[in-house]
């Protein structure tokens, strides 16, 4: 028999989907203290408030991050989440399993915790939740000596990068996600483990331009995947397109009849910059045009690939918050190739993060500041010239703020002269 | 390149002077201002590890604090304060 009643939660079952209090129930028959949660929960939906006190002094030696400290505020009614700790493990690139990494990591998470996880949290970790103070070096010790696993970003940190899983799987992927991924994680473990950022920072990786991870909408720092040169074409795959022969978007929407394939109906009008065009025998593309929206390789992909130019684009300031202040990130850098060592890259990042500690304020993300102190600064912190592509809105600003060292003769030049010549 | 120790000692008489229990890690940059804040990033990392700060995290935010002062790993423990 259930410890307490949980009427209110009792309802979040009644729902078409899967309920999170059926997942908790069910594991409080093996771990008892879970009864206490669900009292706990169900108290906290009954007084419309929570009854989790607000983080904690918790971790593992040598860590800021990755250990987020939950306390119960009624421990003595709760003694079994009395301290109720969550802890993030950073993930494989492109969430690779195999079954026996699986198996050991609940293994652990059975015996040294309360066996519930979150697979994956929104950054993308392992999510480990509930357990005590005393298991949390027990738990890390286990995961580092025995499954060769690192403790994820939590806090005023850099997060746990994430990527698609990119050329594993991925025939559009223009660089390798994975690799580029556990490149950085590597690299900046520092700035992972050890807070000293004014906010939490996120990198994620996305192979080609459908950004299968929301970079652009989640990530400080967005590297997705593009190319330079032109889509290649097979023009006879778009005949078989065109004839029937071909399935559009590989078959994906195949399960109702959307009537014959139309090319000019559900490709060329449909391309945001007009840049295509089809005579009936021929498809032509104005890849100067081409902003790699990705509909048409979408739609058809036996006839149209990624050119062979490949690197990735960096953005530069997204935030996906769960209330309000949802921001895109703003592209920066058009093209740069991602390969090993990624020395380029590194001296970008290292700019990027060198003046957003130095100038942002706390609890300020990135893209609040560039917005704050201005694309420009930005881009003079960094050392990347300005180009039209950066402009949100090219002809509705006329003003152009110009250094003095941009104009000639600079601040200081003969308004007496000026005059003479354009009398007003 | 500041001496690190110098540092850790500025920094700490800096933090046990603060009427805050609790800051961030760019208002430890206030104890040494002539130092860049990678400099102080090494010494109060230093400084966690001997446990004469501690580390305060909500699961967004992260804060420093010295250990001892202010809400306690053995206070988070008992009951709610009103």
């Amino acid at each position: 028999m259930a410890k307490f009643e949980t009427p209110l939660l009792d309802e979040l079952e009644k729902g078409p989907w899967p309920s999170f209090v059926s997942d908790i129930k069910r594991q409080a028959k093996k771990k008892p203290v879970l009864e206490d949660l669900l009292g706990q929960v169900e108290l906290s939906y009954k007084d419309k408030e929570t009854h989790w006190k607000h983080g904690g002094i918790v971790g593992v030696f040598g860590y800021g991050g990755g250990v987020i400290g939950r306390y119960s505020d009624m421990p003595e009614k709760f003694p079994g989440v009395a301290h109720f700790h969550t802890m993030r493990v950073n993930q494989p690139s492109g969430l690779y399993y195999s079954t026996k990494y699986l198996e050991q990591i609940l293994d652990i998470w059975e015996r040294r915790g309360s066996g519930l996880t979150n697979m994956h949290g929104s950054t993308g970790d392992i999510v480990l939740l509930g357990t005590t103070t005393p298991q949390l070096e027990e738990v890390f010790w286990e995961l580092t000596h025995n499954l060769n696993t690192d403790l994820g970003g939590s806090g005023s940190n850099l997060r746990t990068p994430s990527c698609c899983l990119g050329m594993s799987r991925c025939e559009w992927a223009c660089f390798d996600t994975q690799a580029a991924c556990h490149h950085m994680t590597n690299r900046y473990q520092d700035e992972l483990h050890r807070p000293a950022f004014p906010y939490k920072f996120k990198f994620k990786f996305s192979g080609c331009p459908n950004d299968c991870v929301a970079a652009i909408a989640r990530s400080d720092m967005a590297y997705i995947g593009t190319w330079r040169d032109d889509i290649r074409i097979d023009q006879a795959a778009v005949q078989g397109y065109v004839k029937g022969e071909l399935k559009p978007n590989a078959g994906a929407h195949a399960g109702r009849d959307w009537g014959k394939f139309d090319i000019v109906k559900e490709v060329i009008n449909l391309c945001p910059t007009k840049c295509m065009s089809w005579d009936g025998k021929e498809l032509k593309i104005n890849n100067k045009e081409c902003v790699r929206c990705m509909h048409c390789i979408n739609v058809m992909p036996r006839a149209l690939r990624p050119g062979l130019d490949k690197g990735c684009s960096i953005l530069f300031g997204a935030k996906a918050p769960i209330l309000d202040g949802q921001r895109l990130a703003t592209l920066v850098v058009p093209f740069i190739k991602m390969e090993p060592p990624y020395e380029e890259v590194h001296a970008l990042i290292e700019k990027v993060f060198d003046w957003w500690m130095e100038h942002g304020k706390n609890r300020e993300r990135l893209g609040e500041l560039i917005q704050r102190l201005s694309l420009k600064e930005f881009l003079k912190a960094i050392e990347v010239k300005a180009i039209p592509q950066m402009v949100k809105e090219p002809r509705s600003n006329p003003y152009i703020f110009w250094e003095e060292k941009d104009v000639p003769g600079g601040w200081t030049r003969d308004l007496a002269a000026f005059r003479k010549k354009h009398p007003l | 390149m500041a001496d690190i120790e110098e540092l850790k000692k500025k920094i700490m008489e800096w933090a046990e002077k603060s009427t805050k229990p609790k800051f961030y890690f760019k208002d430890i940059g206030k104890a040494a201002p002539e130092v860049g804040l990678r400099e102080i990033k090494k010494a109060v990392t230093a400084l966690v590890q001997e446990q004469k700060l501690e580390l305060w995290s909500s699961g967004s935010t992260s804060m420093y604090g010295v250990k001892g002062k202010g809400i306690t790993e053995e206070a988070q423990m008992g009951k709610h304060e009103e």
